[in-house]
């Protein structure tokens, strides 16, 4: 606005939705500095190991428990390995982790919404289906299913492949259902709009109108839920952790340092709690980034 | 209402059968051997009988139909001998774990006074702390009290609960030591005396759960709050002259309590699976440290029934929201 400002004969530059939808994000405070803190970390764990190349593996028998120091910014665990080092490599699995079971839960939840939203005959069956898995007791069954295929999957796949891609896998199927059911809604509604009667009326094929005019619609609360799906994910991957379920003790992940750390806490009291703030930070920082993108994509607040 | 409520009660009986099926058959595809443990030592044939006497011979169906019957049938019919004392179920194979040759609703009727006690109060502590701060927040919008409770419950529930159980545990049990870091559950409440011990031990897992809890239920309260203070009703309660108190606290209170209540309801079950992390920290020997020793044992049976019981909690709860919904709000019948 203050460009147009100075010059008030100068016609605005062509401008997509996004640049107003990052307009009205920037005046959420909360959103901004979260989407800083989330830059950063990502910052911290794909350049990071470039600029402290010690191995997370490498054991160093002579050097346990080490406290903060040069050497060691972090410090050193049980087995003399660095925990700077292994921070970073366990931030990169659990984030990947993260973003990985986000997009198959987000993928698996919109075709579901949107076939249900718009195909009148698949809406019972599938919403039935949604129901029953939000019957299911989702944490029990994690477990459960982590521990069962823990050992066919990493000889398959080798130990970190597999079980990288179950915990992937099972926290992405347990997670889906809120966004199928937000979709849903939305495609409803959508579905009796002009612009839908318009493009049927000219006869849009069915995969063409998904495409082109009911996704693009639906866009801002998939890119919301989306966002949360993150947090949680990443949350769920270390509570798996947490309980001695998830990725193998020779393969960092947070939630797996913080459980490694547990039971030395009363000594080294620092190897739980980084660990933990990095899961808190980032948790803390995403869900802030979803509450952000929540207000900038609804048109409603927007420009107000 | 009636119809509604028999409606929802045909609609949660084939949905638990058919969760029952999906548990049954995913232990069932599982690789993992209940005879994993015995050494090698014993002779293949006396590992043969082992599986016959544990019925691992029959085919799944049977084995689930034989385990539907004990779930449903069987325990039924024990839990009334052992309350009134009567003989019927003598003679009826009842469920075993494989773990300890123990009946699994044995071993759950002991350790569930542990996680209720635990759970139970963490979650009213939660609901009582959540409501104040939601009303109070929503009248004072954007006040400095409000931006701080959406802080902390953002924190609340972005802390995964077992970082926030180990910090209480490093600061309060190791710095200060003001509580013990272990619940001890072999502790008898006798006298005063044992009573402050157990109301010391329940402190810090209740506070992690309260803390949990207590940050989307008073998100909720709020939101409630706010879509009910701005309706026509309440600018009709005030020019009667109806002092604020009366509107905040009676009319509306009242009508945004309706959609919280169902979300309290919903949560209850959900409680019992953050309730596994919660006793795995504090080592509090309830259903959920149950269910992850049984799930590293192979112990088919009880992870089964378990798991199922879980999935009734859920089921029941969603069907208590429900009619709740219903009776509270004379609008939404769906009949």
């Amino acid at each position: 606005m203050t460009d147009t400002s100075s010059t008030p004969v100068k016609i605005r530059p062509p401008r997509s939705q996004w640049w107003d939808v990052w307009d009205q994000f920037k005046t959420h405070k909360g959103a901004l500095v979260g989407l800083s803190i989330f830059v950063l970390i990502l910052l911290a764990i794909i350049v990071g190991p470039f600029l402290w190349d010690m191995a997370p593996t490498f054991v160093d028998l002579r050097a346990r428990n080490k406290s903060f120091s040069m050497a060691h910014p972090l410090g050193t665990d049980q087995l003399g390995r660095d925990v700077l080092a292994r921070m970073m490599a366990g931030g990169k699995v659990s984030i990947s982790v993260g973003l990985t079971a986000m997009m198959l839960s987000i993928m698996l939840g919109t075709t579901i919404g949107v076939l249900a939203g718009y195909f009148r005959r698949l809406e019972g069956p599938l919403m039935r289906l949604t129901d029953l898995f939000l019957a299911l007791p989702l944490l029990p069954l994690l477990l459960l299913m982590v521990t069962l295929f823990r050992e066919p999957l990493s000889k398959s796949f080798g130990p970190e492949g597999g079980i990288f891609l179950l915990i992937v896998c099972a926290i992405g199927a347990t997670s889906w259902m809120q966004t199928a059911r937000i979709v849903r809604g939305e495609v409803l509604g959508l579905k009796e709009r002009e612009f839908v009667l318009a493009a049927r009326s000219i006869g849009t094929p069915a995969r063409r109108m998904i495409l082109r005019h009911v996704l693009p619609n639906v866009l801002s609360p998939i890119m919301v839920s989306a966002t949360l799906g993150i947090a949680s994910a990443i949350i769920t991957e270390s509570a798996l952790s947490f309980l001695g379920l998830g990725f193998p003790p020779d393969f960092p992940t947070w939630g797996r340092l913080l459980f490694d750390a547990v039971d030395q806490m009363q000594l080294y009291p620092w190897r739980v709690i980084l660990p933990g703030v990095a899961i808190s930070l980032t948790v803390l920082s995403v869900n802030y980034i979803g509450d952000g993108l929540r207000d900038a994509l609804d048109p409603r607040i927007r420009g107000r | 209402m009636l119809t509604l409520t028999l409606r929802r009660l045909l609609i949660a009986i084939p949905t638990l059968i058919i969760i029952s099926l999906v548990i049954f058959l995913l232990l069932e595809a599982a690789p993992g051997d209940p005879l994993g443990e015995v050494p090698l030592t014993v002779p293949p044939e006396v590992k043969e009988k082992m599986r016959l006497a544990l019925g691992l011979d029959s085919a799944w169906y049977v084995r689930y139909g034989l385990w539907m019957k004990q779930f449903f049938w069987v325990e039924p019919v024990h839990l009334w001998d052992a309350l009134f004392g009567t003989h019927f179920g003598e003679g009826m194979q009842r469920v075993i774990s494989f773990q300890s040759r123990q009946p699994v609703m044995q071993i759950i009727a002991e350790r569930l006074p542990q996680t209720l006690t635990v759970v139970g109060l963490a979650y009213l502590v939660g609901v009582l702390i959540a409501l104040p701060i939601g009303i109070l927040s929503a009248y004072r919008q954007y006040s400095w009290f409000d931006n701080l409770g959406t802080f902390i419950s953002m924190i609340g529930f972005s802390v995964p609960t077992f970082f926030t159980g180990v910090v209480l545990i490093i600061v309060f049990a190791v710095k200060l030591q003001w509580f013990p870091s272990v619940y001890d559950t072999t502790l008898q409440v006798t006298d005063w005396a044992s009573f402050k011990m157990q109301m010391r031990q329940m402190v810090m897992p209740v506070t992690v759960l309260a803390l949990y809890n207590a940050a989307q239920i008073s998100r909720f309260m709020r939101a409630s709050m706010l879509d009910n203070l701005g309706q026509d009703y309440v600018r009709t309660a005030r020019a009667k002259g109806l002092t604020e108190k009366v509107v905040v606290l009676i009319h509306v209170l009242r009508n945004s309590l309706i959609p919280v209540v169902t979300v309290i309801a919903l949560g209850v079950p959900t409680i019992f699976g953050g309730a596994i992390i919660t006793e795995q920290v504090f080592k509090v020997n309830g259903l959920g440290q149950q269910l992850i020793l049984s799930i590293h044992a192979n112990d088919m049976p009880m992870v089964m029934t378990l798991t199922f019981i879980f999935a009734i909690l859920i089921v029941l709860f969603n069907l208590v929201a429900d009619l709740l919904y219903g009776i509270l709000d004379p609008r939404i019948r769906y009949d």
